[in-house]
Order: C-alpha cells, then sequence, then structure tokens
C-alpha cells in the first residue's frame, strides 16, 4: 500500500515480492482444500444432481427417466386437463409456499419480540451469571427435535396437560382444539427456533456498552427512545443474523408441521417430502426445493440490503 | 458571545437566583448511598452536604473509591440516593429520571454513539427535546465551533482522536444548555500536553456558557489550578468544602493536608492564647479550624515552604538535625531530624543567598509567622 506513495524502487524487489506472495497464495489454497472438497462433494453436488432430476421425467414407481422435461416446473403453477390436456392454473403448491413464507415471517417476528427482552436481560445480568444463562438458553438442543415436537403434542392435544389441568380446574368443560391448527405449528416453530434467535441477540447485547444507554439517557431521551436509538442500532448486526438463523430454517422446517399440523397444516419442507415418498414424483420435488432455495435467495437478498441500508454508514 | 446569548435565554427563577448571589444551583442535603443489603451493606457516601452556585467551577477531589463517580451519578439521576434531597433551584430532583433532568454529563470514557456522526452526536440532547431542526442545525454549529471542531462534523466518532472524542463529548453536553455540567475524570485518558491544553479549554468555556460546572478529578493539581471551589472527599465522607487556597493553606483535618501537596505534622500541647507547646521543643502561635475548640493534644500542620533553616540555636527555632538533602533544581528540600524524633521538611529555595546545609549538621527550624494551623484530627 505505502509502495504507491513511494518513488518506484528497484525492479527486483517487487518482483521478489510478488514471487513470494504467489507462493504464500498457493500454499493458502493447498490449506483450503480439504474444506472445497467435502462443500464441493456434498453440497454442490447433491444440488446438480437435484437440478438435473428436476428436468427429468418421473419414473411410475419413484426415481426419474431420462427424459428431458420441465413438466416439473410447469405443474408448480399450472395443472394439466386429464382429457384435453390444457393447462389451468393450480395455485395450491403456491399457497403451501406463501403459508410457509408467512410461517416464516411470523416465526421470525415472534421470535424477535420474545428473544430481544430474553436476549438483554441475560446481557444484563452479572458477568458470571451470565455463561449460566447461556447454557440455559442451550438446554433444549440436549434432546433431539422431533422427541421435543412430541412432548408438545401431549402438551396441547385434547387429552394433554393443558386441557385437562383447565377442565380439572372447572375453567372450560369442552376441551379447546389446539393441536394440528395453524396455532400448532407456530407454537412448534417458536420452540424449536427461538434459541437461535436469542443467542445472536445476547452475542451483540453483551457487546453494547451501557453508558451509551446512560448516555441517552443524561441527554433527555426516555426510555422508549433509547430502545430505538441506542439499543436496536447497536444490536442490528445480532438482529439480522437472528432473524437469519430463524427465518431460513423455519421456511424449510419438516418435522414440526407434520406433527403439529397432522399432515393439514403442510409448509413447503413436507411438500418436498411428499415428492420422494408417497407422491413418487422426484423431478417436482428436485424443482420445490430449488424453488424453495431461489425463494431463501431472493429473500436474504432483499432483506439484508434493506437492513444494512437503514444504518448510516453501513 | 456565547455567554451573552446563554444568559438571554436563562429563566426569571434563575435570574432572580442570581441576584439573591446566596441561593445555590445544586444544594445536596444529607445525601446517603448505601449499596447491597445487610452484612453486604455498603456506605458508598455519607451525609454528604454540598452547595454549588450559579457559574461556579466545583471540584470533586479524593482517592479512587472515594464515592465521586457514585455522588455523580446520583446528581445525574442514573441512582438515587438511599437518604437525603438533592435539590436544584430549592427543588427536590432526587428521584427524578435522568431525561427529566437539565443536567448534562461528560463521561469519562465519553460514551460517544459509534452509529451515528459527531454532528448527530452533538445534536442528540436538542433531537430528544424535541427541537426544531433548523435550529439543532444551528445550534451544533454553534457548538463545534465553541469546542474548534467545526471540520470534523460529519466523520464518525471512530475515526477521530482521543482528544477530539473529549470535545465532542463536551459540545454534545452543552448543546442542550443545560443548568449543570457534571464532568467526570473528563481528561484522565489524555496524555500530559493535551490534558494541560483541555484544562484550560474548559475553564474557557466554562466561563463562555456560564454554566455550572461540577467536576471529578483525582488529581489534586489539576484541581488546584482549575476550581473556584474544592471539596475533597476520602471514604465517602465530605472532609472539608473550600477555595483552593483554603484548602491548601488551611486544611482542616490531616487526610486533606495529607492528600494535597507535601506536608509536615507536628504534635503539641494546647496552651492558652491560641498557641501550641510543640513536643519538638518550641511555642507556636497556631489558629484552630473554624468551629472547633481544641483542647489537650493537638495535631498541628506546616507546608514545608512556611518553614525556613536557620542557624542552630536562633531563638524560637526547632532544634534538629539535617537527615537528608534532596536537590530539585529550583528548590532543594531539606528533611530535618527534630527534638522529639519527628520528621521535618523544609523546602529552600535555591538563589545564590541561600546557604546550603550539609547532612549531619545541626540546624534550627524557624516556622513562618501564621503558617502553623491546629488539625481537628
Ligand atoms: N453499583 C455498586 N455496587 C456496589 N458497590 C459500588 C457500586 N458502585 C460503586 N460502589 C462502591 O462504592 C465506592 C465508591 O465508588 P465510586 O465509583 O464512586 O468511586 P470513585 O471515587 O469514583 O473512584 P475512582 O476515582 O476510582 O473513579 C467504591 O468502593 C465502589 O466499590
Ligand atoms: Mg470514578
Amino acid at each position: 500500500m505505502a509502495a504507491t506513495d513511494t518513488p518506484p524502487p528497484a525492479p527486483s524487489l517487487p518482483s521478489f515480492e510478488a514471487e513470494a506472495q504467489t507462493r504464500a497464495a498457493r500454499r493458502n489454497r493447498l490449506l483450503t482444500l480439504p474444506a472445497l472438497l467435502i462443500i464441493g462433494i456434498f453440497g454442490v453436488l447433491p444440488l446438480l444432481i437435484i437440478l438435473v432430476y428436476s428436468f427429468l421425467e418421473a419414473g411410475p414407481y419413484g426415481g426419474v427417466v431420462w427424459n428431458f422435461s420441465t413438466e416439473a416446473y410447469v405443474n408448480f403453477l399450472f395443472q394439466a386437463d386429464i382429457f384435453s390436456d390444457k393447462l389451468t392454473f393450480a395455485p395450491a403448491y403456491l399457497l403451501i409456499y406463501l403459508r410457509s413464507f408467512l410461517f416464516a415471517v411470523a416465526t421470525t417476528l415472534v421470535c424477535l419480540i420474545l428473544g430481544f427482552p430474553t436476549a438483554y436481560f441475560m446481557a444484563t445480568r452479572p458477568p458470571r451469571q451470565r455463561n449460566l444463562w447461556v447454557l440455559l438458553i442451550t438446554i433444549p438442543f440436549w434432546s433431539n427435535l422431533l422427541v421435543r415436537t412430541l412432548a408438545i403434542m401431549f402438551i396441547i392435544r385434547d387429552e394433554g396437560l393443558i386441557n385437562s389441568i383447565l377442565m380439572g380446574m372447572g375453567v372450560i368443560d369442552h376441551p379447546i382444539t389446539m393441536l394440528y391448527t395453524n396455532f400448532a405449528v407456530l407454537l412448534g416453530l417458536l420452540y424449536a427456533f427461538l434459541p437461535f434467535m436469542v443467542l445472536p441477540l445476547y452475542a451483540s447485547l453483551e457487546k453494547l456498552d451501557f453508558r451509551l444507554v446512560e448516555a441517552a439517557y443524561d441527554l433527555y431521551a426516555t426510555r422508549w427512545r433509547v430502545l430505538w436509538r441506542v439499543i436496536v442500532p447497536a444490536s442490528l448486526p445480532g438482529i439480522v443474523a437472528g432473524c437469519l438463523l430463524v427465518f431460513i430454517p423455519t421456511l424449510g422446517a419438516y418435522v414440526t408441521p407434520l406433527i403439529l399440523g397432522g399432515g393439514t397444516h403442510l409448509m413447503i419442507g413436507d411438500l418436498i417430502a411428499q415428492q420422494f415418498g408417497s407422491g413418487r414424483n422426484w423431478p417436482l420435488g428436485s424443482s420445490q426445493a430449488l424453488i424453495l432455495m431461489a425463494v431463501v435467495l431472493i429473500a436474504l437478498f432483499v432483506y439484508v440490503r434493506n437492513t444494512t441500508g437503514r444504518t448510516p454508514h453501513g | 458571545m456565547q455567554a451573552a446569548k446563554l444568559g438571554a435565554e436563562t429563566s426569571p427563577r434563575e435570574r432572580e437566583g442570581a441576584a439573591q448571589e446566596a441561593a445555590p444551583v445544586i444544594s445536596i442535603r444529607e445525601v446517603s448511598k448505601v449499596f447491597g443489603q445487610g452484612v453486604a451493606a455498603f456506605t458508598a457516601l455519607d451525609r454528604v452536604q454540598i452547595d454549588i452556585g450559579q457559574n461556579e467551577f466545583f471540584t470533586l477531589l479524593g482517592p479512587s473509591g472515594c464515592g465521586k463517580t457514585t455522588l455523580l451519578r446520583l446528581i445525574a439521576g442514573f441512582d438515587y440516593p438511599t437518604m437525603g434531597e438533592i435539590r436544584l433551584f430549592g427543588q427536590d430532583i432526587a428521584r427524578q429520571p435522568p431525561f427529566k433532568r437539565p443536567i448534562n454529563t461528560v463521561f469519562q470514557n465519553y460514551a460517544l454513539f459509534p452509529h451515528m456522526t459527531v454532528g448527530q452526536n452533538v445534536g442528540f440532547g436538542l433531537e430528544m427535546l424535541g427541537r426544531p431542526k433548523a435550529e439543532i442545525a444551528g445550534r451544533v454549529d454553534e457548538m463545534l465551533r465553541l469546542v474548534r471542531m467545526e471540520a470534523l462534523k460529519d466523520r464518525r466518532t471512530s475515526e477521530i482522536s482521543g482528544g477530539q472524542q473529549q470535545r465532542v463529548a463536551l459540545a454534545r453536553a452543552l448543546a442542550p444548555q443545560p443548568k449543570v455540567l457534571l464532568l467526570d475524570e473528563p481528561l484522565s485518558a489524555l496524555d500530559y500536553k493535551l490534558r494541560k491544553e483541555m484544562q484550560i479549554e474548559l475553564k474557557r468555556l466554562q466561563h463562555e456558557t456560564g454554566i455550572t460546572f461540577i467536576f471529578v478529578t483525582h488529581d489534586q493539581e489539576e484541581a488546584l489550578t482549575m476550581s473556584d471551589r474544592i471539596a475533597v472527599m476520602s471514604g465517602g465522607r465530605v472532609l472539608q468544602i473550600g477555595s483552593a487556597h483554603d484548602i491548601y493553606e488551611r486544611p482542616t483535618e490531616r487526610f486533606v493536608a495529607n492528600f494535597i501537596g507535601e506536608t509536615n505534622f507536628l504534635e503539641g500541647q494546647v496552651q492558652g492564647g491560641g498557641s501550641v507547646a510543640l513536643d519538638a521543643g518550641s511555642v507556636v502561635p497556631a489558629l484552630p479550624p473554624e468551629g472547633f475548640a481544641p483542647s489537650g493534644r493537638v495535631t498541628v500542620v506546616i507546608r514545608p515552604e512556611h518553614a525556613r533553616l536557620v542557624p542552630s540555636g536562633t531563638a524560637g527555632s526547632l532544634a534538629g538535625t539535617v537527615s537528608n538533602a534532596v536537590y530539585f533544581g529550583t528548590d532543594t528540600h531539606y528533611h530535618v531530624t527534630l527534638g522529639d524524633g519527628s520528621e521535618f521538611m523544609v523546602r529552600q529555595q535555591n538563589s545564590r543567598a541561600s546557604a546550603s546545609h550539609e547532612i549531619g549538621a545541626p540546624v534550627g527550624v524557624a516556622i513562618d509567622e501564621g503558617a502553623a494551623r491546629m488539625l481537628r484530627d
């Protein structure tokens, strides 16, 4: 960098430097090889397979027939009439995507609203207590998601814990139906993904200099304004990370909507799984997986652009 | 120009206060602060009593942990006193949140908002007060001019030096025209030269804005050179309040005398007519602190520059032998062991006329008229 300001040095020196640099670069590339191999074999290759499959015909009992076809993509939005082969608009899949998207947005928002005070509470504990709180937040990860989701099922079903207690106390005389509703799915998603919101939020709130909060109070900012003008901007990286970590896996969630939605409140993940299972339409499943990816990428792009654009100098 | 502008905006109550002269801006009444409870309870402030007047540069001076920051935080409103009242123009504000107090703080580490520019930082207080945009813009420029930072208005706060951050913090705290400005060791993070510059700058700002400054430091030199009045604190208590001259020349307690400058303590017996018979063998006139009637044994304090070395045996002098002499260029510090075994230091200016004294030589120590003061202890 400094070399641009100084008069051109002897020609031998830069060439020697350049040589040393290329050697260092070569060595670095060699070190990244194992990681690149793993990503290549288990990341890119399957994606290519899915891409190829999505343009093939479905085999009668699953698998693919090697004929080029765009049917999988057309079927995403349209349905061919059995007799006339005429295409009619069929929004069934699109609606599931839309539902999933809404579920993901709702889950992210509720996680943010619930997670922020939690993370703030954790970050304002005395330093030695904080690790304990982090540990408590990670306790759910110690057991399998499937088991935890089944536990929710036992709590909210008609004969479950909540209804038995309420009926036992005489508050209600018919059980409240919670299982297999949108509420159940949302509850399950919230439960599963809340820690992914709390942890990054905590990480950035912990770094927050609380003297800034005092400074803002001192300069006539009310509590609400301190939150919006100082705390939120300072924890923006955590908010961005937390929202991504919740939104993306929620959009593709599989176990939770399957168990708590009871097969009637499907999300994208279930839809894709169905195509590879009972639907026996691998190309359709492949195309839907790719469409999901495209949706996530677009959402990500828009989101990151907006959130970083809002902070000055971002 | 700044002073005139600010003066025009003072409230009627304030003008009245200035007219009465004696009415304090801030009045701290019997304030105590206890942290924790039960056996873990810790008294950080113990019945503190201070009145600070209009446009005063008031300094809280004391060693680390004596409760300076705690007191400042109570005045700012970040914490509430366990007991007592904090009055602003006669009104108790001790339970008001910080954003309702017309008091601003310059924090020790500046606490500038990192996601805002210099200008946005300075304008923050006015923005929160809901002032019109045009007024804020004008005032921000004015403040930045006051601290000589106009050129860096659009910089981020992370892109300016420590001294510049200091100025921005000052401008930010002054912009809403507080009645009182609190400064918690604002210069301690700066290097020596910059600190000297900022000391002058602070005095200038205080003079130009006419705002009451409450300044915290544990640097006695800083306190002596800058303050109108100083409160010396120790262990949560205010030991003495007075001008720099008062505190230095007429310390009332051993701690104060010891904390500020170098001092000699001599033990003695009180005699009638305001004099003390020193154990070292002479009777010196000494005044007691105000409102203190001494009797029996007392400690007398004498500053090293208020004594002279005289030939051994001079009438009225204390007899002793030179135990050490340290040369400081402009002056020499002589350590003398007196008759009762106590150590006494004499600071003597070096001039061609002044005689030098050998170590081990017998000398007399003559104490200047009126230099000895009794301590409350
Ligand atoms: N929140 C608190 N809880 C318990 N003790 C506290 C708290 N804040 C301060 N203290 C104690 O009160 C005493 C006074 O602290 P304070 O910060 O006011 O000292 P200070 O005079 O500002 O010292 P320094 O010059 O080191 O800044 C200290 O002993 C400190 O440990
Ligand atoms: Mg302090």
